[in-house]
């Protein structure tokens, strides 16, 4: 399965393999080797982050190739003899690198010796300064008498997470705006480790980010499973896709109700909101949690998609399809709503692909990035799904690629269920694992296509099976910077609904 | 126009006539029994993620639990997770649901301070601070307030500024990073005013406890007027925890709850 190519190894999404097996390369060498990678359009990098292995911080870098539906593993080594240590920035070459030396120089001390924006992420308990905290966080400032700034936070006036925006205006124009992040950190890469026992850790996964329960629970149980060789069989696969889609469905449709708030269009706001409740209360009745809370187990499942469930399903989907369809046909050719949301937050395809946008973000500016399609995961594996795509990048975007990716979701899970393989057979899923023996000096890379885009977790465990670095990697990392950079040249009266138009996780970022 | 109101016909009334009654379907995981059969509790506390479980008597701490439902597949005869969603209570000791009880959990009126039942009967204005929160507690919070369960129907509501607020509710395990924001903002809402802690994060930490990333210290030198549990809790949890807390004189009963 794996194959050495150009000093990196490759491997499956989900695929666990020895770490000895990763080349380990001189700093300049792995420069070189990860540019010219980089340099090929369908190749970008899904993590990159270092750990303590014994003297040394050893770098794991993860660039996924999708077309060739791979993941090419390399990595080079820091004595932590003499220091911290000093590196040459990559991000000057490739820009979507920045927050993974930024996160590295944060932990670990490590400067990037060019880096053009090497501020904090998210002042984690164990960064490695502790003297500077939140209060410190260097802002970019612009000296001009004309300018003005605008601090909002880091508490909003909604029931919502904190972050901190700062906005530099020139009169009304935004020339820039800045988002601190790091609020909500409650160290729970940490915790994956101190926390020793398998239910442990999946209460922390199902915690990352609530309304991604499903994604991240998902991503977490695929690294569990491929480090200790569980393979799952048809039809939890598509019980996890269909739970996936449906939270897809659910989020689409509340963020497209809130998009609708923030225009006073209300009867979009009342109606789009209405309809999120019953796919949210199946996802109760199925598992017992409207966020799905419960569902995703590492190598089996509590709650199995019965029958009963199964037809109750198809029923809510046609019910939900032509509600939808009514309120949507009147709410996308609203001229007052199109306005309103028409060349706002614009982000090119060229500025996506530099800041190395993920999910909804990429796919509302032509670049085609979907896990779901590049190296799918469950019944994915099996019923191939093809990404839907849009160009223009702005609010309006955004806005009308939920409703697209919500009808081709619905279209979808009835693919699944009308496909006999899955669930030929009345049996029910396995019992979830209770105790795991993980592979010995390994690592696992897993991939999930959440709603709000690419979701990837990554273990690596020593002699003795254990884990020893946990990495969780939230679509969110990417995109914060689409959002601060979409909003130059607007309104400070434009940035709820471009924000909106993202709906980024805090909690997902900050850990 | 026509098209619209065809939409809002097809929409029909979406509200929940009596929030009191409403029940949440199993296998929805609310309050939860424990039976007095015999059943390994060294293994039922260790298989807790967030040691909720105690023994002697056998109980469940409803300010720890996940609701996670791993100890009533492990041990069907010993815990049972009954779909009642009325679980919030100002008296953490009654957070603790004991071997053998199955009284559903109420608020102790004695405990309810003078200035809510004087204030804050009609209505209630509260500010919201996610110090942590994994935002599902967030959106059951937004939920209360929609067409479904309409919270404001009671006078009650979440307010933008905590100057126009009676209280705060606080989700989430409360970071380091957000301590002092949550110091201040309290501190801006006038007095008297309450603290409503909602979710297993904020009451006890849940299964961040321990983690170094957090600072708690603010709970200590506050009164918490409500511990509403849950992850995330319920909105019928929730409004019925507040209306229990606000409504008991105004009503001069007890609410006709359902259980
Ligand atoms: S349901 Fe509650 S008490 Fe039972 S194992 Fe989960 S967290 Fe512990």
């Amino acid at each position: 399965m794996t194959r050495k190519i150009e000093n990196t190894l490759k491997i499956k999404n989900g695929q666990s393999v020895s770490l000895s097996e990763i080349p380990v390369l001189e700093y300049r060498e792995f420069y070189a080797v990860v540019l010219r990678l980089l340099n090929a359009e369908d190749v970008h990098c899904v993590n990159y982050y270092a750990y303590p292995d014994n003297d040394n911080l050893k770098f794991i870098c993860c660039l996924a190739d999708d077309s060739a539906q791979s993941v090419s593993l390399l990595s080079h080594i820091l004595p932590s003899g003499k220091g911290p240590g000093e590196l040459e920035s990559l991000t000057r070459r490739v820009g979507a690198l920045h927050i993974f030396e930024r996160e590295l120089w944060e932990n670990f001390g490590v400067k990037f010796e060019g880096h053009p924006w090497m501020k904090p992420v998210r002042f984690s308990h164990n960064r490695y300064n502790r003297i500077i905290a939140m209060h410190d966080y260097p802002f970019y400032r612009i000296k001009s008498e004309e300018l003005h700034e605008v601090g909002v936070g880091p508490i909003h006036a909604g029931v919502i997470e904190p972050g901190y925006f700062r906005f530099t205006c020139n009169g009304e124009m935004v020339l820039h705006l800045e988002i601190q992040l790091g609020w909500q950190h409650r160290g729970v890469e940490r915790l994956f480790l101190e926390k020793p026992k398998l239910l442990q850790r999946t209460m922390l996964a199902e915690s990352i980010t609530g309304d991604t329960t499903i994604g991240h629970t998902l991503a977490f149980a695929q690294v569990m499973e491929g480090l200790s060789g569980i393979s799952t069989d048809s039809r939890l696969d598509a019980e996890r896709s269909i739970a996936l889609e449906l939270e897809r469905i659910a989020v689409h449709t509340g963020d497209i109700s809130a998009l609708c708030t923030d225009v006073a269009y209300q009867l979009g706001a009342a109606v789009f909101g209405a309809l999120r409740t019953p796919i949210i209360n199946f996802t109760q009745e199925w598992c017992g949690n409207r966020f799905g809370k419960g569902l995703i187990r590492t190598g089996g499942s509590h709650y199995s998609l019965t029958n009963v469930l199964i037809q109750k399903l198809r029923k809510l989907l046609d019910d939900f399809e032509w509600r939808f369809k009514e309120m949507a046909d009147k709410a996308y050719s609203l001229l007052s709503v199109e306005n309103r949301f028409d060349n706002i937050g614009m982000v090119t395809n060229k500025q996506a692909r530099l800041i190395g946008a993920v999910g909804m973000a990429a796919r509302t500016s032509g670049v085609k990035r979907d896990i779901r399609h590049s190296h799918p995961f469950a019944a994915f594996r099996v019923i191939s799904y093809v990404p839907v795509m849009l160009e223009k990048g702005d609010v309006y975007a955004r806005y009308y690629l939920r409703r697209l990716e919500i009808e081709e979701s619905i279209n979808y899970i009835r693919r699944i269920l009308d496909n006999e393989q899955f669930f030929l057979s009345e049996t029910t899923p396995p019992v979830p694992e209770a105790n795991l023996h993980l592979y010995p000096s390994s690592i696992t890379v897993s991939m999930v296509e959440g709603w709000r885009g690419e979701i990837c977790h990554s273990a690596v465990t020593d002699e003795e099976g254990n884990i020893i670095h946990y990495k969780v990697k939230d679509p969110s990392m990417h995109n914060w910077k689409a959002l601060e950079l979409s909003l130059r040249g607007l309104e400070i009266s434009d940035f709820p609904i471009n924000n909106k138009s993202y709906n980024l996780s805090y909690c997902g970022h900050d850990l | 126009m026509i098209k619209e109101a065809q939409i809002l016909a097809h929409h029909g009334k979406q509200y929940i006539p009596d929030l009191t009654r409403s029940q949440v379907p199993a296998p929805f995981r609310g309050r939860p029994v424990i039976s007095s059969t015999d059943a390994d509790t060294k293994a039922l506390m260790e298989l807790c993620p967030t040691g909720a479980i105690s023994d002697n008597p056998v109980s469940i701490n409803l300010g720890k639990c996940l609701f996670c439902g791993e100890c009533e597949f492990a041990f069907p005869e010993k815990i049972r997770f009954t779909n009642s969603h009325i679980m919030a209570t100002n008296d953490s000791k009654k957070l603790v649901v004991r071997e053998g009880e199955e009284e559903r959990i109420l608020l102790v009126p004695d405990m309810i301070r003078e200035d809510i039942k004087r204030l804050f009967t009609r209505s209630l204005k509260l500010r919201q601070i996610s110090a942590g929160g994994d935002n599902s507690c967030e959106l059951e919070l937004v939920a209360c307030g929609n067409p479904n369960f309409d919270m404001g129907r009671f006078g009650i509501e979440f307010v933008a500024s905590p100057r126009h607020a009676d209280g705060i509710v606080i989700t989430g395990p409360i970071t380091e990073n957000m301590a002092e924001a949550v110091q201040i903002c309290n501190a801006a809402v006038p007095s008297p005013k309450i603290v409503v802690l909602c979710g297993a994060d904020a009451i006890s930490g849940g299964i961040f406890t321990g983690s170094r990333a957090l600072n708690r210290k603010f709970l200590q030198e506050v009164h918490i007027d409500l511990y509403v549990p849950g992850n995330p809790p319920h909105p019928l949890t929730f409004i019925n925890g507040i209306l229990e807390l606000t409504r008991v004189k105004h009503l001069n009963k007890r609410l006709n709850f359902k259980d």
